[in-house]
């Protein structure tokens, strides 16, 4: 249990998936502007990181290792992160309107966040057991989660804020990303 | 390699397999309704029916019971099309357009200093009202001109906002937008425009604007339907009386009154069906018929103004317009 819980402090702040890894920088740019729509996205990526890692990992274990082909890992894996998105967004408009208004314009933007593939590939790098690999899908997203947020507060602040004209605007936001980056790496050491 | 192949293939060939299912299990019925709604609007998303968008006003047409007549933007036959599709009769409302109030030109009003900022009627009206010397001139910094959807708004050479009637589809934005709140939206049918919106007083507007409302009332005297009445020190036009002859145009000092194709059609009496009984020489304003009693009367083309009164009073029907531009029957109703 503890040994869980530690793996979920290690991804969401110490090897935070975007602040540390920088993984996932399309949409930590992209839909940070508001707070609200970073909280949307980072549940959309919550939810699909965690499935995707689940299925990922069942597919690298039931058909690429048996079958000898783990080279073929990357483009597997994109296939079944893309068409994993296709259904959840199916699944999604069908079950829960809402949720798919809210939702639904970050789907497909997903299927390209190197995020998602990158924590299926580091499940497999690691050696992750099933839950293992669960508990590490959820804590990157919701670390990338919270990278987003804070991100996008931080944005907010500074779109109010009387920035010098040589940082307006995609430099401020850089600037921004590689100090909240630098912050977060005063968590290193904190798990092993 | 063939197990590579055959792999990925199968992989592929579950996953689109699944995706298809999925996308009968989890079908979404649209109304199609909503789908053939959402083609015959105008799709510019200009929100002058009160939805965000084309597609939300299709939404509530079908679901919310919106009325049919909601769509400014479309005219005429959007409202036909829409009506169709919900199965309701159409009710169709007069086309209106939009009309600025103003004709004070660079050239014919003065200004109180020079604005050199953001080429934005709404900023520079921050700078203690704009740089027009009138509290109600036109700035014309392309406010109007970039809020139309239609790009019905054009900006004259003079610097002043002028809408294009045929482009223009009453939708409002502009109106909305204006920030010296001098944009109304008129009947298309009614063409006639005092085009000023001051109120100040007369001396006060001449030293300013060369083409303003000075408050002489020479309108208000000349007008047979008594259609212009005055508030302040403005001439405003009741549209409920006014019937489109222009009088006023041609006898406005400042020709702050404008109207659209002016001067408009004059009349003519059918000489075979005249019976000469002088109805029309004492309904017309301008004494335009001449002739005696029971002898065949004649418009005099430099005075008619082409009010048709006298075509409504004609007990024979004698009377037509000359050139047909507006039928005189609609100009009755």
């Amino acid at each position: 249990m503890a040994k869980l819980l530690l793996l979920i402090i290690g991804a969401v702040l110490v090897n935070n998936f975007v602040l540390t890894r920088f993984l996932g920088i399309c949409p930590f740019l992209g839909v940070s502007r508001r707070t609200e729509t970073a909280l949307g996205m980072g549940m959309a990526v919550i939810f699909v990181m965690t499935v995707a890692a689940i299925v990922t990992w069942i597919i690298h274990r039931a058909v690429l290792t048996p079958f000898g082909i783990e080279y073929l890992q990357t483009v597997t894996f994109i296939l079944v992160i893309a068409s994993l998105v296709q259904l959840v967004e199916m699944v999604i408009q069908k079950t829960s309107p809402v949720l798919y208004q809210a939702l639904g314009i970050y789907l497909p933007l997903i299927t390209t966040n190197c995020a998602v593939l990158g924590v299926a590939v580091l499940n497999v790098q690691k050696g992750f057991t099933f839950v293992e690999t669960a508990i590490f899908g959820f804590g990157a997203s919701l670390g990338f989660t919270v990278a987003l947020v804070l991100f996008s507060g931080l944005r907010e602040k500074i779109a109010l804020a009387d920035v010098p004209r040589v940082f307006q605007g995609t430099a401020i936001a850089l600037i921004t990303a590689g100090l909240l980056s630098l912050a977060f790496m005063g968590f290193t050491g904190l798990v092993k | 390699m063939w197990i590579a192949v055959f792999c990925l293939s199968g992989l592929g060939l579950v996953a689109s397999l699944g995706l298809g299912l999925a996308a009968r299990r989890f079908a979404v019925e649209v109304d199609p309704k909503i789908e053939a709604l959402e083609r015959v609007l105008p799709g510019v998303n200009c929100g002058a029916c009160g939805y965000p968008g084309c597609s939300h006003f299709a939404r509530a047409l079908v679901e919310e019971g919106a009325p049919v007549s909601g769509c400014m933007a479309g005219g005429e036959d959007t409202v036909l099309a829409v009506a169709e599709l919900m199965g309701v009769e159409a009710v169709i409302g007069e086309k209106r357009v939009a009309v600025v109030l103003c004709k004070g030109g660079r050239g014919e009003s003065k200004t109180k200093f020079t604005y050199r900022g953001v080429e934005d009627c709404k900023a520079a009206v921050i700078v203690s009202g704009g740089d027009k010397a009138c509290p109600h001139g036109c700035l014309g910094l392309r406010t109007c001109e970039r809020v139309c959807p239609f790009d019905a708004v054009e900006i004259s050479k003079d610097g002043i906002a002028v809408i294009d009637p045929e482009k223009c589809t009453g939708c409002g934005i502009c109106v909305k937008e204006c920030p010296k709140e001098i944009i109304v939206l008129v009947s298309v049918e009614k063409r006639v425009s005092i085009l000023c919106c001051s109120r100040e007083k007369g001396s006060e507007v001449r030293k300013k604007c060369a083409v303003g409302c000075i408050a002489c009332e020479t309108c208000v005297r000349v007008c047979p339907f008594d259609a212009i009445s005055m508030e302040g020190n403005l001439a405003i036009i009741d549209y409920g009386r006014c019937r489109v002859c222009g009088l006023c145009i041609a006898q406005c000092p400042t020709r702050a009154i404008e109207g659209r194709d002016w001067p408009f059609p004059r009349v003519e009496i059918m000489d075979d069906r005249c019976t000469g009984c002088g109805i029309c020489t004492m309904v017309c304003p301008v004494d335009a018929i001449e002739g005696e009693k029971k002898e065949v009367h004649k418009v005099s083309e430099d005075r008619c103004v082409g009010c048709l009164l006298c075509i409504d009073r004609c007990p024979k029907e004698a009377i037509r317009l000359r050139a047909p531009a507006h039928s005189a029957s609609e100009l009755a109703a």
